[in-house]
């Protein structure tokens, strides 16, 4: 198994490959900010906009 | 007009994304929200043009992004409302975290160029293809790669970060970082 101790030290010298272990973290804080948003579901504004775009669908309000 | 179940069920189905997508472009939820309402708008009078059986998410993504740089670009000038302000006018998210790293993530995200930033969250976050970003941003596959790449190594140095165990402000790291050498 590879460690941080027996690596080649290259990645020092190359800032702009990023490991896969970087990639995975920043992924990870960007589905964490996003899924907080997308986690509040459709707010009624939009589901009362798709009924009174409905036309008829205007009897069953809410 | 009446609106077809599945159209109406694919549509309610991307809001949240939508607003995810809406307030990372506007930093601002009000505005956002506003933005993802004159989507679903434009989207639902132009439902035609919608062809069944592709991608009804990215489609509304489309449409989004396009009204936002039409629409945005001109108020900008107005409000300076720009990245450096974004993360400031982000209230809902940081504080029921409550996670220090979450907000410098958010901080950091929000130094980004808009390009990379789009491109980024678009593929790594709304889940979308390189391909279907590519599509929905309205250039080549190639400069979509270009772009998540530079603004993954931004963030990696915003954030100080060279490893995984090295998450979190780093003095040396960010020094040679900042010194630009080897």
């Amino acid at each position: 198994m590879e460690t941080a101790a027996t690596r080649p030290k290259k990645d020092h010298a190359k800032p702009a490959k990023l490991g896969r272990e970087v990639q995975a973290r920043l992924g990870q804080q960007l589905r964490a900010l996003y899924d907080d948003v997308v986690s509040q579901g459709v707010p009624d504004r939009f589901t009362e906009l798709l009924n009174r775009l409905d036309g008829s669908g205007n009897k069953d309000k809410r | 007009m009446a609106m077809d179940e599945s159209v109406r069920k694919a549509v309610l189905g991307a809001v949240p994304s939508l607003r995810a997508f809406a307030i990372s472009l506007c930093g601002n939820v009000d505005r956002a929200d506003d933005l993802v309402q004159e989507t679903l708008l434009r989207a639902l009078a132009n439902i035609d043009s919608f062809q069944p059986g592709t991608n009804m998410s990215a489609w509304l993504f489309t449409i989004l992004r396009n009204h936002f740089r039409s629409e945005y670009r001109k108020r900008r000038r107005e409000v300076e409302d720009s990245d450096g302000h974004y993360a400031e006018s982000l209230k809902t998210q940081p504080e029921q975290h409550g996670q220090v790293e979450l907000r410098e993530f958010r901080d950091a995200l929000a130094y980004l160029p808009a390009d990379q930033r789009e491109a980024l969250i678009l593929v790594g976050a709304s889940g979308f293809s390189y391909e279907e970003t590519a599509n929905i941003c309205g250039c080549a596959v190639g400069t979509i790669k270009s772009r998540v790449n530079r603004a993954r190594t931004r963030l990696a140095e915003l954030l100080s970060i060279n490893s995984a165990d090295e998450f979190g402000p780093d003095e040396q790291t960010r020094a040679v970082l900042a010194g630009g050498g080897e």
